[in-house]
């Protein structure tokens, strides 16, 4: 893969940088600003979501970021890491709850309101999140967005974008850790995850038998069985963590009827 | 009312079982076909499109039966109603259920990947189906008999 402007990656490196960095500064700031109104806030979240930020920073920042321009197996674990597993510790860290607890009462009412106009529920509709989630990458490695993608910056920084928000909003239309304003039933969201994994599945055997243009094939099927069995990984632990919400759940109702 | 809640907790541990089986054959089938013994393709050139559809939402499913059977046990044993003959019948059914639709279903007819290459695969093919075959033989067998038992008493 040729480049024509090395410059131009180094600079989106610096912002995506700038950004982690703001954002391990910022959270620790709002807690306290929390603790000041008297609600402390949980360090260990702290760890959690600067993790997150972390291992997604990771991918668009630093060593990888340069291999993933020439190593599609790099480029494979970066996009893990930037759309499943960073998203999936940062939600832990709850931030949007911390920016709640943050904000003045009538700021506070108005991202409340922000997050409940039509657009934000369509989106978190836990289907379309997982469309924007998996259909995106189809685009990229199916549509030829990923050949597109590399030449030219811009157009690399938004798909990376996409990638990090859309796995953010479909990991937190599925398990609800963080603030929620519309609630779908435990099957509906399991059946949706169940097909989402299995799309993903899908695309990497068909990245597997036919890898992006400019793709070695023994590239291409480390990086297709990367993203195979690593979203393995990723996923058996939203699973897990949405069983795990569908367990509690039917305990309460045990323990009110003992009651 | 009473008889109700009898009728879902058996439900309950009849399904519990079955996704669990489900679950723990499609382990089985990847950590022993697929990653020890290697006979498996992770994909071999003649899996069609749907071939490729249906095997990963499959797997999807039984990574997802897996974790919910579990859970759905452990949630049987907190509330004390496990019914240990009914959930074992239901694994053996998810087992062999399993392991015939991917014997009949996903080798045969969709062609995603054989049980073993450079064989003569028909041995193979008939040790996994009526292996399969056996297991779901043995799960209805004993969801049956727990049935009569509960009728007998």
């Amino acid at each position: 893969m040729h480049h024509t402007n090395i410059t131009h990656f180094l600079i989106l490196e610096v912002i995506a940088g700038l950004i982690a960095i703001a954002a391990l500064i910022l959270y620790p700031a709002a807690m306290y600003y929390s603790k000041k109104k008297n609600r402390s806030w949980h360090w260990g979240r702290y760890f959690l979501f600067a993790a997150g930020v972390i291992i997604a920073a990771s991918a668009l920042t630093g060593p990888m970021a340069r291999l993933s321009h020439t190593d599609f197996t790099v480029h494979m674990l970066g996009h893990l890491l930037l759309g499943m597993f960073g998203p999936l510790f940062i939600l832990h860290g709850k931030p949007m709850t911390l920016i709640m607890r943050t904000l003045n009462v009538s700021y506070a009412r108005k991202l409340s309101k922000i997050l409940n106009i039509k657009y934000v529920k369509f989106i978190s509709n836990p289907l379309i999140a997982s469309i924007l989630n998996i259909g995106g990458l189809f685009l990229i490695y199916k549509a030829g967005l990923f050949e597109f993608m590399h030449t030219s910056v811009l157009w690399f920084a938004l798909v990376h974008l996409h990638v990090f928000l859309a796995g953010y909003l479909f990991t937190m239309s599925i398990i609800y850790i963080d603030i929620v304003t519309h609630r779908y039933s435990f099957l509906y969201r399991a059946s949706v995850l169940v097909a989402a994994l299995g799309f993903h599945k899908i695309l990497s055997k068909l990245i597997y038998a036919s890898p992006p243009e400019g793709i070695a094939r023994p590239d291409g099927e480390t990086g297709a069985m990367l993203m195979y069995y690593g979203g393995d990984i990723a996923d058996i632990a939203l699973i897990i963590i949405l069983c795990l919400e569908w367990y509690k759940a039917a305990g309460r109702g045990y323990i009110q009827k003992l009651t | 009312m009473e008889s109700e809640n009898i009728d879902s907790q058996r439900r309950k541990n009849i399904w519990s079982g079955i996704l669990f089986g489900i679950g723990l054959m499609a382990l089985v089938d990847e950590i022993i076909f697929h990653q020890l013994l290697q006979w498996h393709h992770f994909y071999d050139l003649s899996t069609t499109f749907i071939g490729i559809l249906s095997d990963g939402l499959l797997n999807a499913f039984a990574l997802f039966a897996l974790v919910i059977g579990l859970f759905m046990f452990a949630d049987l044993q907190r509330k004390q109603s496990v019914q240990k003959r009914k959930w074992t019948g239901g694994i053996f059914t998810g087992l062999g259920g399993f392991q015939l639709f991917d014997g009949i279903i996903n080798h045969k007819l969709l062609r995603i990947h054989q049980v073993r290459y450079d064989v003569n695969v028909l041995p193979y093919d008939l040790a996994w189906n009526i292996s399969g075959a056996l297991l779901l033989i043995i799960g209805i067998v004993l969801l049956f008999k727990s049935k009569q038992e509960r009728a007998g008493s």
